[in-house]
């Protein structure tokens, strides 16, 4: 217990100690490095919830990520091309406003994931993961044949969105800024998984026949759970949109969806922190592979198969020495 | 039947050829011990499953507590007041004990979807599951994780956390299977105190368990009850005799 | 649309049925006997085609290039069963999604570091190339209706395999019950290697036959791949007869979609309009579809209840 507090305690040190190391040394593309793991542990921790607390394994989450980035994407355009968003009765402009377009990019993927999320959930198991797949590539080839918002070539952004008069360009602000919605967003999963909800959430997982002898239907815990999911995911796309001021339909790709899972299953499911330390891992992954050879998705690979062949508690429960944490 | 507490009103059940219930009508009247018993394949656990609401009968009525239940979820029963236990263990394994009462608590009080409220901190859950687990006997063990439960011992949980739900009837399947003569002597006092509490519908196998403590017995061969009455009637109807009691002599 | 036109899609529709069945055949086989999930089925039907590419490259023999699709995917396959996918069967399904997602990327990674990022094409035979007249006055491509041709062959041949055959009695009782195989006597290991050869021969046959459609490059199964389980979810997952259906519904859909939904919309608004919305909702017709049958069916139009 203490061992794995530390362990997160630590882990929150380090991401936050590199890149200030790196901004002492002037060594700017290691704070995009660091701001690319804290967004993507945001990530992690919505799919976490709907996979290592409620046992929903999506293979779906692009959808989610790609439309909070695409949520950015729109609403900047706009306002950048001084375009109304609509113009009908009424005129809604577009913004940079990043506050405004996270809340639209958290209850936009929060709808999405009730729509797929109530149509998923009638099945279960191996079914779900081929629908959950099957919904994130909707929306990926809709983004390729949608003309409007680039298509296929995606959608720039030429100056990053403000925030509370920050200057939100500078690398180490937008780290800061993400580094605080990683926080707030690590605080909210914990509360939830220590909630009632929480509670009933891992009972459903653990045995349906349980959750529905005490009075409750499995379905519409996990369809809270996987909405808070998608809605968290989503958060994290609009985040990743900011990092690179650019959208493509890639964010919806299958690829994408596995990349998260991955992030999840490097660091611990069911694990509050572990998307947090497989992010992270990623990343350094990425970093370091990616210098060795232009083929590093080979080591990924080897290594990913070796996790899941002998070493299931991922990084966190390499370290903590656990398969399960303890709530 | 007024007093009757749960009822089915001529149950049929069939798949394909197969009928597994057949008009089966049957009651369980408040404070008695109502046992279910018959040999392996009678239809016993299709007849649990349209109790629970697992499975929808194709005609028939169960009637729990002067409502008419028979389209309504298991999760919508158990909420009415119909406390169940499986016959194999259905419990949060990787939770503690304490979590698993907890959660019954929960499922009784409502508020599941409360998020950000710390549940088991709540003084008034921890109280209905610390009586429940008091009343099993199991307080010791209450911060072991499930897992590490002896299979007793679980079985004494699943009771407890159908205790939690305050239920209007228990429906219980097998409670003392795989239990040792000791392990069953404690189940069965247990639900000799239980019964004043709310009546037992007891699906058992064991024969001495099931004589010690049913007020009533019904029989169940075929998908058909052929007998209910005292345990007294019960042994001296010979229609049981031949078609139950007497693969039970065998074996 | 005239009617010439429109048959025209109809038998386009049946040809990428018909491929897709090949790959759905597979996977519905796979899940179905030994309970997995392989998301490293398009990285077999990858294989095939570039084992059918780089064979066509050296010989210049169509034929010898499709007979080397199906060997070196059977191969791939029974190597990766033995390797990897035995540890998987007692696994769940998310430990089974990781490391069939750790195989693709390594597939897909040692394909490009072997033949590069460019793609490779395999060029028809030339008694393929041009069109044939077909009763009606309908002329189609030679190699479309060969490929119609021969998927149903494949088609029929399996569904007779599974039938009639000794290790066809044998798959239909692992679905069963796998349990009882194993009380049987069969070699449970080898029937498994066996079962997973055969799909991964399927998927590389597919895949070297549209590879000389399409273009023969790194990632171009994954696509496929999601559209078969499209193709099961709609059918039934373990039905070879779900996934013929499933995967002749999603064929059509798709291509009178994308031929059908642009004229559709032409009629009450201007032709670029009509395009647009038309092409973006053909797009999303096969997982509208998906969902519609989800509805009704939620184990499919085949699958157990």
């Amino acid at each position: 217990m203490i061992r794995e507090t530390t362990l997160n305690a630590a882990l929150l040190v380090l991401l936050l100690a590199v890149p200030l190391a790196a901004l002492i040394l002037d060594e700017l593309f290691i704070i995009t490095l660091a701001t690319r793991a804290v967004i993507f542990a945001i990530a992690g921790i919505g799919l976490n919830l709907a996979l290592g607390f409620g046992g929903l394994v999506s293979l779906g989450h692009a959808a989610f990520f790609g439309i909070g980035g695409y949520a950015m994407g729109i609403l900047a355009y706009h306002a950048q091309t001084y375009t109304p968003l609509i113009e009908w009765h009424f005129v809604i402009d577009g913004t940079k406003s990043m506050p405004v377009i996270w809340l639209t990019a958290t209850i936009a993927s929060a709808i999405a994931a009730l729509g797929i999320g109530a149509l998923s959930l009638r099945t279960s198991g191996v079914y779900f993961i081929m629908i959950t797949l099957a919904f994130g590539q909707m929306f990926y080839f809709f983004t390729i044949s949608w003309p409007a918002y680039g298509g296929e070539d995606g959608l720039s952004i030429y100056v990053r969105n403000g925030f509370a008069g920050f200057n939100t360009m500078d690398p180490i602000t937008f780290f800061a800024i993400c580094y605080a919605m990683l926080l707030a967003v690590l605080w909210l999963v914990a509360r939830l998984v220590r909630s009632s909800f929480g509670l009933a959430l891992g009972a459903a997982r653990q045995n349906e026949d349980r959750i529905q002898a005490v009075g409750q239907r499995p379905f519409t815990l996990y369809l809270a759970a996987f909405t808070i999911s998608g809605a968290i995911t989503g958060l994290a796309g609009a985040l990743f949109a900011d990092l690179n001021r650019f959208v493509s339909p890639t964010m919806f790709s299958w690829q994408t969806s596995g990349e998260i899972m991955v992030f999840v299953i490097l660091g611990g499911v069911g694990r509050v922190y572990g998307p947090v330390a497989g992010a992270a891992m990623f990343i350094l992954l990425e970093h370091v592979l990616g210098g060795l050879s232009e083929f590093w998705h080979i080591y990924l690979g080897a290594i990913l198969l070796g996790i899941v062949l002998f070493a299931r508690g991922g990084l966190i429960g390499l370290l903590a020495g656990r398969e399960v944490a303890d709530d | 039947m007024t007093d009757a507490v749960l009822a089915t009103k001529g149950i049929t059940k069939s798949f394909g050829a197969l009928t597994a219930s057949k008009d089966i009508s049957l009651d369980l009247r408040a404070g008695e011990i109502h046992a279910l018993i018959g040999p392996n394949g009678a239809g016993k656990s299709t007849l649990i499953k349209q109790i629970t609401g697992s499975l929808r009968p194709n005609s028939g009525n169960v009637i729990f507590g002067g409502t008419n239940v028979t389209t309504l979820s298991a999760a919508a029963r158990a909420r009415l007041g119909m406390g169940r236990t499986f016959q194999i263990s259905a419990l949060a394994m990787d939770y503690t004990v304490l979590q698993n009462v907890v959660l019954g608590a929960l499922g009784q009080r409502g508020g599941v979807f409360r998020l950000f409220n710390r549940v088991m901190k709540d003084q008034e859950l921890l109280t209905i599951a610390d009586q429940a687990l008091e009343q099993v006997g199991l307080s010791d063990v209450r911060n072991t994780r499930t897992s590490e439960l002896s299979h007793g011992r679980r079985r004494q949980l699943e009771v407890a956390v159908a205790l939690t739900l305050k239920p209007r009837a228990f429906l219980m399947d097998e409670p003392m299977a795989g239990l040792g003569t000791e392990g069953t002597a404690q189940m069965v006092a247990l639900l000799d105190r239980l019964r004043v509490q709310a009546p037992i519908l007891l699906i058992e196998h064991d024969m001495d368990a099931v004589f010690a403590l049913a007020d009533r017995i019904s029989v169940l061969v075929y998908g058909q009850i052929i007998a209910t009455g005292t345990a007294a009637e019960i042994r001296a109807n010979p229609q049981v005799r031949e078609a139950y009691l007497g693969e039970e002599a065998l074996t | 649309m005239p009617l010439l036109l429109f048959i025209e899609q109809l038998l386009n529709g049946l040809q990428f049925g018909v491929m897709l069945f090949l790959m759905a055949a597979g996977l519905t086989l796979v899940f179905g006997v030994m309970g997995l999930i392989n998301l490293a089925h398009g990285s077999l039907y990858m294989i095939g085609a570039f084992a059918a590419a780089a064979t066509a490259a050296a010989t210049g023999s169509f034929l010898l290039a499709l007979m080397a699709s199906l060997a070196v995917a059977a191969i791939a396959g029974v190597i990766v069963e033995m390797t990897v996918m035995r540890r998987l069967y007692d696994r769940d399904h998310l430990d089974q999604v990781l490391a069939t997602f750790a195989l693709i990327l390594i597939f897909s990674e040692g394909t490009r570091w072997l033949f590069g990022s460019f793609p490779l094409y395999l060029d028809t035979p030339a008694w393929l190339k041009g069109s044939t007249q077909l009763p009606f006055g309908i002329t189609y491509p030679k190699y479309r209706l060969a490929i119609i041709l021969v998927g149903l062959a494949v088609a029929a041949g399996l569904f007779l395999m599974i039938a009639r055959t000794r290790i066809g009695i044998q798959i239909r009782a692992g679905e069963n019950d796998r349990e009882m195989v194993g009380a049987l006597g069969v070699n449970i290991a080898r029937l498994y290697t066996l079962v997973f050869a055969l799909g991964a021969a399927l998927a590389g046959f597919a895949g070297a036959l549209i590879g000389a459609i399409q273009s023969v490059q790194v990632g171009m199964g994954e696509p496929v791949l999601i559209l078969a389980f499209v193709v099961i979810v709609i059918g039934g997952i373990g039905s070879i007869k779900g996934a013929f259906i499933g995967a002749i519904l999603v064929g059509l859909t798709d291509t009178l979609g994308r031929s059908l939904l642009p004229l559709f919309f032409g009629v009450f608004m201007d032709t670029s309009s009509a395009t647009t919305i038309g092409s973006s909702l053909a797009s999303m017709s096969i997982y509208i579809l998906m969902a519609a049958v989800l509805i009704f069916r939620p184990r499919g139009l085949f699958g157990a209840a």
